[in-house]
């Protein structure tokens, strides 16, 4: 079909910050063949196959792919169903809530087919890679063999002609990995014009490739068949082959590993003995009654999948976990999570790099000496012994964050060490790091083990590892399939290889899983479809469909997601409904009567008999005054003089003295005015009785507009509306963005055909859903539960309403365009929205009396445009006539929040 | 013990230098303390403030100009003169939150002893200055009234006396209020979240499972992380409290400033205890977020501190005070930094709140080794 380079980069320099990914990088793929780049972590593999696929931004150079400039944007838009791209890391584009076959439902309508197409296809592909039985799964409770098969057929769901993988089987068990292969050349003799470029770090996979680059620091160390790399480089095997390309400083010092015989165990006690040791998580039974043991000095290595039970079964072995039946023995002492002695005998790695970013390195040995308790008066002798071994003297003192992951893992190491424990607990704690930098550490083991005898139980993915351990066990699905020296293993089987071993153990064990090579054979070959020349619609709602429906299943599936977006407006407007209170009642007082006549009785009843107070008992010092005062207890004190009766009978205007508690200054200020209206009562009944009324000049007559009871609640409540509508939505929003750009499923908006505006309309159509159902049920507890009058117009509100939500949600949106974690992106959204709502909305103060820049803060944000139409519509009876200004205005916010978003979202990486 | 004790103060110190390293942490720690603070208290809100007030005058006499002169800032905006049939469609607006109408012939009718009516309009969906408002309005129309018809004729005649003062605070400054309060508030807030966030942190990280595989036990992991993150906070909000409140802001403390410290280290305890408990329900930073703003909006507004307890239902104040710490707090420190209350009174809120934190440690260790099994 194409003649010449599927794939072209010329003078390509990528750069992440300060480091250098990729170096003036000259490099042509041939088209129609399985095109692969070797070469470990970090030296700029990916950054090619991104820049390639059009997923990542090209920052100097030319890049070509299917003959495109991948530059313009028209040309990528143009391309985009015609390459398919599965980043790193196992299913990382998936959703791994949802099903398989809803997996593949989103791709398929992201490529806008039809749902019978889509059903076809579906059942083809899930046919072909044995995963029909299980199409209802979630995609994240599939094994990382299946998770990868699950992915490529998301890749495959629109036929492409460039299929470009990065690394797909890393962390893949060898059958899966083998499948996987077989999946992708039978899918190539049925679309022989089809190239596919890999990415892979185990060099036993590239053997079966077409054509390969090695690469190393940016650079492209060689290219060819592999047949042509190994007989250049004049050795046997590829990865020898690689290490021999590779710069004379890097190899220098590179000694192949050789692991010298293990003396005679002493006695018979085993270091580890694991004796049924079962684990269930629910009713997922994640390791099956495994028993092994491990003899002193022992190198014992663990092989299988990820996902297969090895890290459950190592962590119990540790006392992270406790089994769920079985025991283990370490030295033939029970282990007891509990027992602080055993723990010491331990040293344990975990599989991701698990150190104190934030410590240097010789803080973080420091610490763990000293938490293992390694007595002080070594400490420092100890700490300088370990960075001489592991090499790390040069680095002491800089933080782990910024070494190389090599230099990160032999501080782990040294780390796990460094107590002088007499076993060692390795979980794969080589994957991702060089070939050089793996035979170091393997070197460190080695010495480990024969020198000093310590007892090394290590997992794996690497066969060349594995066959350097003294025994192995082979484990998947959360049982040992079988146990040996490799090399008996090997012979037991009658195998050629470590790998084909293993994959016989495997598929004996799994016969049923594997789909009869029959299967895939059966499978008609997919027609050729006519390509369409022209690129795919600017704007399809079938993919903002996709999009809506997605996010949708997504969010019904998250608990702390929905419990947020339904019981947090609930909660909070009960919390604010009562909490944001202005009425001041049962305001607690006591009398202090030195009096006790009458006349004294009298007044102090006044008080008591007012709804706004509650009488405590009497007061009968001056002491007790302050005490209660002070404690809290009164809210204030009426304090009647001795002689007041006499001299209020006599008229001599006795003195009353009313002290408040100011500690509360709103409580204090209201409590004064209730009462001075208490005050004046009184004094006009004294007029009454002694017949000389004072006649006041003139009346002043209040008038209570719109909420005539003058309750809090009616004037608050709506208030609460406002300001749940905008929090609760924007959160929610804003939240749904980054959630994907921490998982990685972002990269489905960069390498489908989905535009920036359907992706951002698709995602918040949810959230405006969800929020109206919120807004209706603030409604309800507005008019059930706080009693508040609706006398306004309800369509009114209605659409208000909606278009409110629009903007909120789209204002959430627009943070999370720039913001790139989820706890980021809630307490910015949080703050940035609490504040002009609670402030400059009216909220609690008026925005009539809003003074200069607050005014305009307010206006500038839709809260102060929607606080009118709430409250207009629930307490003053407003209707369209009043208020159509503001709705005009929110829905010009909606709209301005979604072009800016529009434009802060990046359709590629940089 | 002495193992437990060394193995704490080793992991508190460890625990610093995380907190250290956390711009953003550090950046929210300081932003809480200072700024927060400062602009919280000096938009004293629920005082009457530069509230909009219109006059309709159709009487346009000396006393009605007369009053409209008195009313006047910092209370009022000067207020605008409107005609009588503006006045609906300017309430329904929201532009004055009041307006005094003053009819015809008013000082006519009042001169010849008539007892004329001023009627004063209230948009009473503006709760807060409303009701004070009015309080205001009236007392100064009052005033205008008896200065223009000579003398006080009717407070010489009133049969008592009426002094009404007030303790603790007796210009009813809302600064002093609202200062104090806004700290309150930035300790529930911070240590909530710094504490939830370290175990999040460390979870995230991976480094939990290194802690739990050495000779350390989760009582010593998890009381580590407690008493660092409110070492933290109680240095911060003292630091607070000095500079901002008392220098800054001009607030005089009353109370003992050591004993208000030491019961906000055990409310830190107790409140750094309920945020690892929460942060035992969630799974990454994101969703412990989503699960704190809620809780944090709930402790900070239903404590007391903002508007009184007396004035929610009585079935809701019993369940903020049995499941919450922060109405106790809020009364302990209201009582020590208001009211100069000594250990004598403020007893029973230290002990509630305290014992509520003793019930979330239990819970948050009893929950700590269950979520490690599903990392």
């Amino acid at each position: 079909m194409t003649v010449g380079p599927v794939v072209e980069l010329a003078g390509v320099t990528h750069r992440y910050g300060a480091s250098l990914a990729l170096d003036h990088l000259d490099l042509t793929i041939p088209s129609g063949c399985m095109a692969g780049l070797i070469g470990p972590d970090g030296v700029g593999k990916s950054t090619v196959l991104a820049l390639a696929a059009g997923v990542r931004k090209i920052q100097t150079g030319r890049v070509m792919a299917l003959g495109g400039d991948m530059a313009d944007a028209g040309q990528r838009r143009q391309s985009s169903p015609r390459v398919a791209y599965m980043p790193q890391g196992l299913g990382r584009n998936l959703y791994p809530t949802l099903s398989v076959r809803e997996n593949l439902d989103f791709f398929g309508r992201l490529f806008g087919h039809s749902a019978a197409e889509r059903q076809r296809r579906i059942v083809e592909l899930l046919a072909a890679t044995g995963l029909s039985p299980f199409v209802d799964r979630p995609a994240g409770k599939l094994s990382g063999g299946m998770k990868q098969k699950l992915a490529l057929c998301c890749a495959l769901i629109h036929d492409p002609d460039l299929l470009i993988l990065d690394e797909p089987t890393t962390g893949v068990d060898p059958l899966s990995r083998r499948q996987f292969w077989n999946l992708v050349d039978t899918i190539r003799t049925r679309r022989p014009g089809m190239s596919v470029v890999v990415a892979t770090a185990y060099m036993e996979e590239a053997e079966r490739f077409d054509w390969l680059a090695a690469m190393h620091a940016g650079w492209v160390i060689a290219t060819g068949t592999p047949a042509e790399i190994r007989s250049n480089a004049g050795k046997d095997t590829l990865e020898a082959a690689f290490i021999s390309l590779l710069p004379e400083a890097v190899r220098a010092g590179h000694v192949p590993v050789l692991v010298p015989p293990r003396p005679a165990a002493a006695d018979g006690v085993p270091a580890i003995e694991a004796d049924g040791l079962t684990c269930r998580f629910g009713d997922f039974t994640a390791v099956d009654h495994v028993s092994f043991r491990i003899e002193r000095g022992e190198i014992f290595g663990f092989l299988g999948s990820n996902g297969c039970g090895k890290t459950t079964t190592m962590k119990m072995l540790t006392g992270l976990l406790q089994p769920t039946e079985g025991s283990s023995r370490l030295f033939g002492q029970p282990m007891d999570a509990r027992d602080m002695k055993t723990r010491g005998n331990v040293g344990y790695m975990s599989q991701s790099f698990s150190l104190y970013e934030e410590l240097t390195v010789r803080q973080n040995l420091d610490l763990h000496a000293r938490l293992f308790h390694v007595p002080a008066s070594e400490v420092a002798a100890r700490i300088e012994a370990m960075l001489e071994r592991y090499g790390l003297a040069d680095h002491a003192d800089r933080k782990p964050g910024v070494l190389p992951l090599g230099i990160r893992q032999r501080l782990q190491l040294a780390v796990a060490v460094i107590h002088r424990p007499a076993v060692l607990i390795l979980d794969e704690p080589t994957s991702g790091v060089d070939p050089i930098a793996r035979d170091g550490f393997w070197r460190s083991l080695v010495q480990l083990s024969r020198e000093d005898g310590v007892t090394i139980f290590i997992s794996t993915h690497f066969m060349n590892e594995a066959e350097r351990c003294d025994r192995i066990s082979l484990m998947h699905a959360g049982r040992v399939l079988a146990v040996g020296a490799p090399g008996d293993l090997v012979a037991e089987r009658g195998a050629a290889s470590l790998e084909d071993a293993f994959i016989d153990h495997l598929e004996a064990a799994t016969g049923a899983e594997v789909p009869p090579a029959s299967a895939i054979e059966t499978v008609p070959v997919i027609a050729e479809p006519p390509r369409r020349a022209t690129a795919p619609r600017r704007f399809s709602t079938k993919r903002l469909w996709a999009y809506t429906l997605r996010e949708t299943m997504e969010l019904t599936r998250d608990r702390i997601r929905l419990f947020f977006a339904l019981a947090g407006p609930i909660i909070l407007m009960v919390t604010f409904g009562y909490g944001i209170s202005f009425n001041v009642e049962n305001l607690s007082f006591a009398a202090f009567d030195q009096d006790r006549t009458p006349e004294s009785r009298e007044l102090v009843e006044q008080f008591s008999s007012s709804r706004y107070f509650a009488e405590q008992p009497a007061i009968d010092s001056a002491t007790e005054m302050t005490e209660r005062l002070q404690s809290g207890e009164l809210g204030f004190v009426v304090e009647v003089p001795d002689g007041y009766g006499r001299d209020l009978v006599s008229g001599r205007r006795p003195q009353i003295s009313v002290t408040l508690d100011g500690a509360m200054p709103f409580r204090a200020e209201t409590a004064r005015g209730y009462v001075l209206g208490v005050a004046n009562a009184y004094s006009a009944t004294l007029a009454a009785q002694s017949g000389t009324e004072a006649t006041a000049a003139y009346t002043l007559l209040p008038r209570l507009r719109f909420n005539q009871a003058f309750r809090s609640v009616n004037a608050t409540v709506p208030n609460v509306i406002m300001l749940m509508l905008v929090l609760i939505p924007a959160i929610m929003a804003a939240v749904g963005v980054v959630r994907e750009k921490e998982t990685g499923s972002i990269a489905n908006l960069h390498a489908t055909p989905i535009s920036k505006v359907e992706f951002l309309l698709g995602k918040q159509l949810p959230y405006v859903a969800i929020g109206l159902v919120s807004a209706a049920t603030l409604v309800l507890i507005a008019l059930f539960l706080f009693q508040v009058p609706f006398r306004g117009s309800l369509s009114l509100l209605a659409v208000a309403t909606v278009l409110y939500i629009a903007g909120t949600t789209g204002f959430g949106q627009l943070l999370s365009c720039f913001t790139r974690t989820q706890v980021a992106a809630i307490f910015a959204t949080a703050i940035l929205s609490i504040i002009p709502a609670v402030n400059f909305s009216g909220l609690i103060v008026p925005v009539s009396s809003l003074e200069g820049g607050g005014r305009y803060v307010g206006l500038a944000f839709p809260s102060a445009w929607y606080q009118p139409i709430t409250t207009g519509c629930f307490t003053k009876g407003l209707g369209w006539l009043d208020l159509w200004p503001n709705v005009l205005a929110l829905a010009g916010f909606a709209l301005v929040f979604l072009l800016l978003s529009q434009l802060a979202l990046k359709k590629q990486e940089r | 013990m002495r193992r437990t004790i060394s193995n704490v103060l080793r992991l508190i110190g460890k625990e610093l230098h995380s907190i250290w390293a956390d711009p953003v942490m550090l950046i929210l720690v300081v932003y809480s303390f200072t700024v927060a603070i400062y602009m919280v208290s000096n938009d004293a809100s629920t005082e009457v403030r530069h509230v909009a007030v219109a006059i309709v005058d159709e009487d346009h006499s000396q006393l009605s100009r007369r009053l409209a002169d008195a009313i006047r800032p910092p209370e009022f905006q000067a207020p605008e003169e409107i005609a009588a049939d503006a006045v609906d469609a300017a309430l329904d607006a929201g532009r004055f939150v009041f307006v005094l109408h003053v009819p015809p012939r008013f000082e006519a009718d009042l001169v010849s002893g008539r007892r004329p009516e001023l009627l004063l309009e209230i948009d009473a969906t503006a709760m807060a200055q409303a009701g004070n408002g009015a309080t205001d309005l009236a007392s100064i129309v009052s005033g205008e009234i008896a200065g223009f018809l000579g003398g006080g004729p009717g407070s010489a005649r009133e049969p008592v006396d009426l002094v009404v003062r007030a303790w603790f605070n007796p210009n009813l400054e809302t600064v002093w209020f609202g200062s104090v309060m806004q700290v309150m508030n930035s300790i529930t807030m911070l240590t909530l979240i710094l504490a939830g966030a370290a175990l999040i942190r460390e979870r995230e990280h991976g480094t939990i499972e290194h802690l739990l595989v050495m000779p350390v036990t989760p009582a010593e992991i998890v009381l580590s992380k407690i008493f660092a993150n409110g070492l933290v906070i109680v240095v911060a909000a003292a630091l607070c409290l000095i500079v901002v409140v008392q220098w800054a802001l001009a607030v005089p403390i009353a109370g003992s400033m050591p004993l208000f410290l030491a019961g906000t280290a055990l409310y830190t305890v107790t409140i750094a205890s309920l945020g690892i408990l929460l942060a035992t329900f969630s799974t990454s930073m994101g969703q412990f977020g989503l699960l704190v703003i809620p809780i944090m909006v709930v402790l900070n507004l239903l404590s007391g501190g903002m508007t009184p307890l007396e004035s929610m239902p009585h079935w809701l104040r019993l369940t903020m005070q049995v499941v919450a710490p922060s109405p106790s707090f809020v009364a302990f420190a209201q009582g020590v930094l208001y009211r100069g209350a000594g250990l004598g009174t403020v007893w029973p809120d230290l002990l509630t709140f305290t014992a509520q934190g003793g019930v979330y440690f239990a819970l948050s260790l009893l929950r700590f080794r269950g979520v490690l099994a599903r990392i």
